[in-house]
């Protein structure tokens, strides 16, 4: 059903996909091309192109079919021929909102937030960047999305080096060789991919949906190519143990990377996950699922407590990344069509929340050119619209019901618990961490007579109020109303779950397991009897 | 009127929105009212369905209510619903009709308040959290509203949050309610797992048709115990309750007595039936729990002399109360108490915040005394309220301790000298409280110059609208009980009422010994009551006797301490190990990586500065110029 290609698609005739990826990559051209002496007019243009390709990504949201499982708006040519590569992009439910996610991101990072310097080449990077991130998440070609993998890591790392805080050289660095670490591996996996498919398929193709309907690989060649796959996503993500490059990155980032950072770059990984090793790897995946459970599930605590005991407010909301992203991770293997559209629904929320808050301690840096949180006392005091923004947020990142964070988190835990049972039992204690980490870090900043330093503080300025109600008012409408999206995301999710079903075999069907009766330890016949009756057949 | 059962939660949910928005120009007094008004107007709308409930018959009784699909994914169906039935009528009455006296209340009490309007904001919110609680459908709305009173507990609790305990306290308060939290969500994905849905008519449906099994009944009845056990202050989590007493009064008697604290009384009683089909030992534990828990917090409350840390603890007890009655399957007899409680205890928190307001801000008892003359409103009401806490007929709570007691009477009867040991203890230290608060000398003009009152300090009685619900809520203590009399089947109003809610868990006692013999029982609990209140006067009143209020339970068998020395030692060392490991053991390993790297590659090491510079732009180069070629190719 991957296959529907433009059959099931869109009417659309013009090439919206395509167009989204040109727009801004041509905007950052244009960008740099400006005159050095008019730094308005290069706003300008930036702001014209990251608007345009928000537009373009509405309309694409509003033209999305929502039944449809199959991927949408496709667009096709062969590039080299000789080896089946391709320019194959197409949006299914699954990669739809991180495509909305990231265009109108982008155009509210470069409204609201301004460099200290050098205007030009920071707002030429940052449109690269979304040309990048865009053209990743519609990829149906490896070669291509590898290519667009690997793009994204330039400006980004130009951004945290060029407009960074003292240690940006040393995480621009990191951040550059950790990712292009697992790059390396994903580039022999995606060469070693195309060329055994070539024994079942006939011909070598680097095109995604033709080697994971057609291909057939020996479980042990499967399970590699995974595994190449897998630490080039695990290091983006970051799962633990490979995520220290993360609260470097974030931090010393200028605020505005560490929005676009947290917002849609770390979804790269967790979106690869879904793309490229579950679709194309199915029976590995299922292979390494108590190996990938399990690291998620550390991830939680682990990123919990360190983000608990940080001293610096940033670094503090990069390790909750850390814990949140470990959700996410947990519904991705978990197989159930609740988990993964919780995933994918997170990937969105923690998008919006870690954005926000980002934004937030950008401003508290701005006013007090610290992110100490022993240098930050009673600000709720002095600024208190200020601090109820920072509250909806908080509250939306530990989970509360009624705002979107409990959504995805709770149809993680829940689609997973069928197949996931104790994985979910401890992970689920990570809502209990998220309590504690934010509301200590709050009640030390936030509550409390402001001392001399902190008296002064400015309250949330209009601008600021508007570019926060951007983040505020989805927080609040996904949190109440999240049908529109769930119905969205579940069909392509469904199908996926489905893929991995039959093409696994061996009787592995999460999707029944799901709502099947608990295993019974002391259970009489008359109960065995009534196990039918239990599940009520999805 | 029951398919408007939504309203109910709209209109607080209105007056919050309108409050968000123009909060701040209405100001003081009318974001009060108007707060207020909102709050009434759900207790009208409640009245009405009451008796438009009241005019049907049986299961027509149950009415669901569907206002949108909220979180629907594949086999997953969770709909924003309502479920207007006897049960949730019933909390609704008594959340809007106590929560309209209190927001009323407030109005008097906060004012001059800087946050003035703010309060009402945070009321109004908690308002309509709680009624989603009550009102859910499922276990998804319910929860809903759960963390949404616990949020509002939070915002509450710290409400003066430039002082260092009011944070700490609200923090605390939330962060323990979330570890009941993750029971409850457990408890969630236990019943979807096993049932299929989230709905409390097909759990329960479930569990009477026999196709939840015992084990798995066990499971969802124990996490969501665990949960009640966080928001309902039980033992091991009942620590935050205490604390919470750093929030304005109105707020201790809404949240943390009448309203919020009860919750996990009702989704006990909600989910009736699976409790129903644990295994035994379930409910037992339940039992002792509620019985420790009762017993645990009145030894602590006869030692405190923070007037509404007594009130704290005693409404830590009166849960553990209404848990035993759980425990024992005495449903109703948990319900009964759970409202004639909320009206005793809210009407004791008022009237102690009414004291507080005309002490300027004292909250000790030790410096207090002969109020009555000064506040005879006050103090009458209040001593109606412990004429009714300590089990003194006719007054409400008689009633309802007396049916609990006898439900675990026939139950099991070491419980029972537990709920005895502990009704005695009530008597005992309400009466204290009374004695140190209203009668003796008075021992404020001592201290008048610490209030900073000139020359002579003297407490006031508190302004009419605060004095209103006093005498309100002093009525409902009197009459309370008649919601259900002990003597004939007629006088059962409360039982054949909540009949249909309870059918399957309720406990069935006719033809026991304790049955046979209630009115012995009866008998024994009014000595008790009397013999607790005669040995407090001796001690306090009279002095004849030494007061007996050792270290140990003034400061709460020093669990709290305990706890807290745990999560600052042992727990944070841990916590810091962690963080430790992370920087120096997982990220450690990453840069002795990159360091090996460096020291084996000399011409690596030479380039270093510009090494990643020049790789990113080579990258950067190459990308183009395939783009370029493609473009060129797709052209072509």
């Amino acid at each position: 059903m991957f296959a529907a290609q433009a059959a099931g698609g869109s009417a659309l005739s013009f090439p919206i996909l395509t167009t989204l990826v040109l727009v801004p990559a041509l905007g950052g051209i244009l960008t740099i091309l400006t005159s050095n002496r008019r730094p308005e007019s290069t706003k300008f243009v930036a702001l014209v192109a990251s608007t345009v390709t928000a537009g373009l990504s509405i309309w694409l949201l509003s033209s999305f079919e929502t039944a449809d499982a199959g991927f949408q708006f496709v667009s096709q040519h062969p590039w080299i021929r000789d080896w089946g590569i391709g320019w194959h992009v197409g949006v299914d439910g699954i990669s739809l909102f991180l495509v909305v996610l990231t265009g109108l991101l982008f155009p509210l990072v470069i409204a609201g937030i301004d460099p200290h310097h050098d205007h030009k080449r920071y707002l030429g990077w940052m449109l690269v960047l979304e040309a990048g991130v865009m053209g990743s998440f519609i990829s149906l070609d490896l070669f291509l999305f590898f290519l667009f993998f690997e793009i994204v890591l330039v400006p980004m790392y130009f951004l945290i080096g060029g407009w960074g805080y003292d240690q940006r050289v040393y995480a621009a660095t990191k951040f550059f060789l950790y990712t292009m670490f697992g790059s390396a591996f994903m580039l022999v996996g995606i060469v070693a991919t195309a060329v055994l498919a070539k024994n079942s398929l006939g011909y070598v193709t680097f095109d995604l949906v033709q080697l994971a309907e057609g291909a057939e690989f020996a479980a042990s060649s499967g399970r590699w190519l995974f595994m190449a796959f897998a630490i080039a996503f695990a290091v983006k993500v970051p799962l633990f143990p490979l995520h220290t490059w993360l609260p470097d990155a974030h931090t010393q980032a200028p605020t505005g990377g560490s929005v676009i950072l947290a917002g849609v770059l770390l979804k790269l990984g967790t979106y690869g996950f879904l793309r490229f090793g579950l679709y194309l790897f199915p029976e590995a995946s299922v292979w390494v699922r108590p190996l990938f459970l399990t690291l998620a599930v550390i991830g939680i605590l682990w990123g919990a407590i360190a983000a608990t005991m940080q001293k610096d407010l940033k670094r503090l909301v990069a390790y909750s990344s850390v814990a949140h992203l470990g959700f996410i991770v947990l519904g991705t293997f978990a197989f159930t069509s609740q988990a993964l559209t919780g995933s994918v629904m997170q990937m969105v929320n923690h998008g919006i929340s870690t954005g926000a808050l980002f934004l937030l301690v950008g401003m508290i840096y701005e006013r007090r050119q610290t992110r100490e949180i022993s240098q930050l006392t009673g600000l709720q005091a002095v600024a208190p619209i200020f601090a109820a923004a920072f509250m909806v947020v908080m509250l939306s990142s530990i989970g509360v019901p009624g705002l979107n964070g409990f959504v995805g988190e709770f149809l993680i835990l829940i689609g997973s618990f069928g197949n996931a049972r104790w994985w979910v039992v401890i992970g689920a204690t990570g809502v209990i961490l998220a309590a504690l980490y934010l509301l200590w870090a709050y009640q030390r900043v936030f509550h409390g007579e402001p001392d001399e330093d902190n008296k002064s503080f400015a309250e949330l300025r209009p601008r600021e109020g508007i570019l926060l109600l951007s983040f505020i008012a989805p927080i609040i409408l996904m949190g109440v109303f999240p049908k529109p999206m769930l119905e969205r995301i579940e069909p392509s999710v469904k199908a996926l779950v489905a893929h991995v079903e039959t093409n696994v075999g061996r009787g592995f069907e999460f999707e029944k397991k799901d709502i099947a009766p608990v295993v019974h330890s002391g259970t009489n016949p008359s109960e065995t009897e009534n196990k039918d009756d239990e599940g009520h057949g999805g | 009127m029951l398919d408007v059962v939504w309203l109910i939660p709209a209109l607080p949910l209105a007056g919050f929105l309108l409050l968000v928005l123009f909060g701040r120009r209405l100001n003081e007094p009318r974001a009060g009212y108007l707060a207020a008004a909102t709050c009434g107007g759900a207790f009208v709308v409640t009245v009405l369905a009451f008796f438009d409930m009241l005019s049907k018959s049986g299961q027509q009784r149950s009415h669901v209510v569907e206002v949108f699909s909220w979180i629907p994914v594949g086999s997953l169906e969770v709909k924003m619903a309502f479920l207007a039935d006897p049960l949730s009528i019933t909390m609704a009455l008594f959340v809007t009709g106590i929560g309209t006296l209190i927001h009323l209340y407030a109005v008097g009490y906060m004012h001059g308040d800087p946050k003035f309007s703010k309060f009402f904001i945070y009321l109004n919110l908690f308002a309509f959290s709680m009624l989603m609680l009550v009102l859910g459908e499922n276990l998804l709305v319910t929860f809903l509203g759960w963390e949404g009173v616990g949020t509002c507990s939070y915002f509450l609790i710290s409400f003066w949050h430039t002082r260092e305990s009011a944070a700490t306290a609200g923090k605390k308060a939330f962060v323990t309610n979330r570890v009941g939290d993750w029971g409850v969500m457990t408890a969630m994905f236990l019943a979807f797992a096993s049932v299929g849905t989230l709905s409390y008519k097909g759990i329960n449906d479930a569990a009477i048709g026999g196709s939840l099994s015992h084990v798995t009944a066990t499971a969802i009845a124990l996490m969501l115990f665990i949960g009640a056990c966080g928001k309902s202050a039980q033992l091991p989590l009942y620590i935050w309750l205490p604390d919470a007493m750093e929030g304005p009064t109105p707020v201790s008697a809404l949240i943390h007595a009448a309203t919020m604290v009860t919750a996990g009384v009702f989704l006990m009683t909600r989910m009736n039936p699976v409790i129903h089909e644990a295994y035994t030992w379930a409910p037992m534990i339940i039992a002792v729990v509620g019985a420790a828990t009762a017993l645990f917090a009145a030894t602590i409350a006869v030692a405190q002399n923070d007037v509404k840390k007594v009130l704290a603890y005693s409404t830590v007890s009166q849960l553990g109360y209404m848990f035993l009655a759980v425990g024992s399957g005495a449903y109703i007899a948990a319900i009964f108490h759970m409202i004639t409680h909320a009206f005793f205890k809210a009407l004791l928190f008022l009237g102690s915040g009414s004291v507080i307001h005309g002490m300027h801000h004292e909250q000790d008892m030790r410096r207090m005394g002969a109020l009555r003359k000064l506040m005879p409103v006050t103090a009458v009401t209040f001593i109606v309220g412990w004429l009714a806490i300590a089990g003194v007929p006719p007054f409400a709570g008689f009633w309802s301790k007396d049916e609990i007691l006898l439900y675990v009477y026939a139950n099991n009867r070491g419980l029972y000298v537990v709920g005895l040991v502990t009704a005695l203890l009530t008597a005992y230290y309400m009466t204290r409280q009374v004695i140190m608060v209203f009668f003796g000398e008075a021992r404020w003009n001592d201290h008048s110059e610490e209030h900073g009152a000139h020359g002579d300090f003297k407490p006031h009685e508190s302004p009419r609208i605060m004095l209103l619900p006093l005498v309100v809520l002093a009525g409902l203590s009197i009459v309370g009980g008649a919601l259900q009399l002990p003597f004939t089947k007629d006088l059962h109003f409360l039982e054949k009422w909540l009949e249909p809610v309870v059918e399957h868990g309720e406990a069935y006692i006719k033809g026991s010994w304790a049955y046979d013999n209630k009115y012995l029982l009866m008998g024994v609990a009014i000595v008790v009551a009397v013999a607790g209140i005669v040995v407090a006067v001796g001690v306090y009143d009279k002095k004849k006797l030494k007061a007996v209020e050792p270290e140990i339970l003034a400061n709460g068998w020093f669990y709290d301490r305990l706890v807290s020395n745990f999560m600052g030692g042992p727990g944070r060392r841990a916590f810091d190990a962690v963080a430790w490991a992370d920087a120096n053991v997982v990220d450690g390993a990453v840069r002795g990586t990159g360091v090996a790297v460096r020291s084996t590659s000399g011409i690596v090491r030479k380039l270093q500065s510009g090494f990643v510079r020049a790789y990113a732009a080579v990258i950067a180069l190459a990308v183009l110029l395939m783009l370029v070629w493609f473009v060129y190719r797709g052209i072509a």
